[in-house]
């Protein structure tokens, strides 16, 4: 009968010590992962232990238009962003009319926006604005593509820090070709990765 | 556009490659217009993220509840239904703590990466409750283990060879996950989650087939994912039979009745030992040993075969692939440029660069193969051992490894009716013991519960 409670104890014992054990390798884990990274981006960067959030390098993107049909958001988190201090503000803007356009007006079958999400408004002179509705931008790039190509490039792809729900691993940067999208953290620029310059091939 | 274009040709020409001058210069306007900043929307509120955590935790208290305290079948399935529709349809299955794993994994290799606090909170949680509760997360919060559980309609009970066999490859899954994680190179979790497209109600083609036959599976085979697949279930299976609590198919002592035998849609009930023929112990303890032997060598060639096949696992990367693709374009074997190949050309950066980071990539995979074979070998290992070591049951009890928790077999079991007051006789064991009365409850309570 003695030695009954005793074998018991030591089972429950040694389980009870696995479990602590167990626990500490679980909380260590956790720390470690996040000790290691604050250590580092505070020696790095001032960007301490920030949030890391989704952005394209608007430089390295190519306009392949993968941004519209790879998001896991339908339709895309990534938008089309305008900086207009580098925007030529353009007549015929390479943004805005498709490759030989039958009027120079605003009519669907001249737009290359193939959701109509480029607003066009007269300033002066020979000088137009153009403004992105982001409601209806599906990030296809296409005007991307014929601002950057042709003119100055102040239109290019950005994702929507509002709409991105910063998934583990971004399912476009998966199939990115010039693997333009990585993480940054949320200090710099606001977490937007803008365009300051303009780039010519 | 056709007057627009020599001229554009000979501004391109003009203008370096790297960053110059705009080609249309900026107007200087007169009549005072200002220019617009340009439209960033703000991120969503952080408090989101709080609220999904709040929720989190408070479904892991109520299941804790539900199974040990009311031991109430419907309000877990309540609880299940709940985390399906919140969990999985309204947070699109984005709060994941199977995928929470990689995360953890590139937090620990990587100093660059931060590990979210919300990803490091979901990793934690389950698995700590698990040492004191049980896979509760598995049963009550988790939306892959909801979903597979609601279509749940004719469980086939699957032959233990058979369970034992599918169920490696959860650990091989975790394996390769964490190392391709570690390496920085993909996270295959994700990638691959086969519910999370029902979810979004949008996906690729082939995750969505691959989802809709594991659901059709678990119709049949229950939580088919849960058992054979998910990556996490593998350190739950590690840490349930520690945890301090365990999920008890009678509330009092079992009778031996057999009534719960096949209550278990996820064969995680273990039936007691035949009292007849017991082998000798000198020839159990022989073959342990011989196991126990042969375990490090299993590791030991399991690690070389990882190796060998580590150029595999190193093409889940995109810089390899690059690399790859770009030799075989250099070396005339493939037509044409793809898009990937276009955009690292056109940077003009150096091929050599290319293939030295391609090649410190490799690197790592090899080393992180090795690893993951010595994995594998362990399990195979370690599964065989734990198989020649029999231990003397009594009565019916759930496997805590295997056991998620449900509460499916409670109702089964007769001295559960009777303390509920489902039944007027007290049911009485072979041996002619009876278990214990009730505890001072009133039955009249217990019937209306």
């Amino acid at each position: 009968m003695a030695e009954q409670p005793e074998q018991t104890s030591r089972r429950s014992f040694l389980t009870a010590g696995t479990r602590a054990a167990a626990a500490l390798a679980i909380g260590g884990a956790v720390g470690a992962a996040t000790t290691r990274s604050r250590t580092a981006s505070t020696a790095a960067a001032p960007a301490g232990h920030d949030k890391m959030v989704w952005q394209i390098n608007p430089y390295k993107c190519t306009q392949c238009g993968k941004c519209a049909t790879n998001c896991v958001l339908n339709p895309s988190a990534v938008k089309c962003y305008h900086v207009y201090p580098i925007c030529g503000y353009c007549k015929i803007c390479t943004g805005f009319f498709k490759a030989q356009p039958n009027a120079l007006n605003t009519g669907a079958e001249n737009q290359i926006c193939p959701t109509a999400a480029i607003q066009r408004t007269w300033i002066e002179d020979q000088y137009y604005e153009y403004k992105i509705i982001k409601e209806l931008c599906i990030g296809c790039a296409k005007c991307v593509k014929g601002c950057t190509t042709f003119a100055n490039g102040s239109l290019f792809l950005q994702i929507d820090r509002k709409l991105c729900v910063d998934c583990n691993q971004c399912s476009i940067a998966t199939v990115c070709p010039p693997q333009a999208i990585s993480r940054i953290p949320v200090s710099r620029e606001d977490g937007y990765l803008l365009k300051t310059k303009t780039r010519t091939m | 556009m056709r007057r627009l274009l020599p001229f554009i040709l000979l501004l391109a020409a003009a203008s370096s490659m790297a960053l110059a001058e705009a080609r249309f210069p900026a107007p200087e306007f007169t009549t005072g217009y200002k220019l617009p900043a340009t439209q960033k929307s703000a991120p969503a509120s952080p408090v989101h993220q709080w609220i999904d955590m709040a929720v989190f935790a408070a479904a892991l208290g109520v299941g804790v509840w539900l199974i040990y305290y009311k031991r109430h079948r419907r309000s877990v399935f309540f609880l299940t239904l709940f985390s399906l529709l919140y969990f999985g349809f309204y947070r699109k299955g984005c709060i994941c703590a199977v995928g929470s794993i990689q995360n953890v994994a590139l937090g620990i290799s990587d100093p660059h990466y931060v590990l979210p606090w919300g990803a490091a909170l979901v990793f934690f949680l389950p698995l700590v409750l698990t040492l004191f509760y049980g896979r509760v997360f598995c049963a009550g919060v988790c939306p892959l283990g909801a979903i597979q559980d609601v279509v749940l309609v004719k469980p086939l009970q699957v032959p233990n060879w058979l369970e034992q066999g599918l169920g490696l490859f959860a650990y091989i899954y975790l394996g390769l996950a964490v190392m391709l994680a570690w390496v920085g190179s993909d996270f295959i979790i994700c990638r691959y989650d086969p519910f999370v497209g029902f979810f979004r109600r949008s996906g690729p083609p082939d995750i969505m087939v691959i989802g809709v036959v594991l659901l059709a599976l678990s119709m049949f085979v229950g939580r088919f994912y849960c058992r054979f697949i998910c990556p996490l279930s593998v350190l739950f299976r590690l840490l349930s039979p520690l945890s301090w609590k365990k999920v008890t198919i009678t509330p009092d002592q079992c009778v031996d009745c057999r009534l719960c035998e096949t209550s278990c849609p996820f064969g995680a009930i273990r039936k007691p030992t035949p009292t007849s023929k017991p082998l000798p112990v000198s020839e159990g303890r022989r073959r342990l040993a011989a196991i126990l032997v042969l375990v490090p060598v299993l590791a030991v060639a399991f690690a070389w075969l990882g190796r060998k096949t580590a150029p595999v696992f190193s093409r889940a990367d995109f810089t390899v692939q690059l690399a790859d693709r770009i030799y075989l374009e250099e070396a005339g074997k493939v037509e044409g440029r793809t898009d990937a190949s276009k955009a690292y050309r056109d940077t003009g950066a150096p091929i050599e660069d290319l293939y030295q980071r391609a090649r410190q990539i490799e690197g790592r995979v090899f080393k992180g193969a090795g690893f993951f074979g010595a994995w594998v070998g362990l399990v195979v290992g370690l599964r065989l051992a734990v198989n020649a070591v029999r231990r003397r049951r009594v009565g019916y009890t759930t496997d805590p490894a295997g056991c998620v928790a449900c509460a499916r077999c409670f109702l089964s079991c007769p001295v559960e009716q009777y303390q509920r007051g489902l039944i007027s006789e007290m049911p009485v064991a072979a041996d002619g013991s009876k278990p214990s009365e009730p505890p001072s409850k009133p039955q009249e309570q217990l019937v209306s519960a």
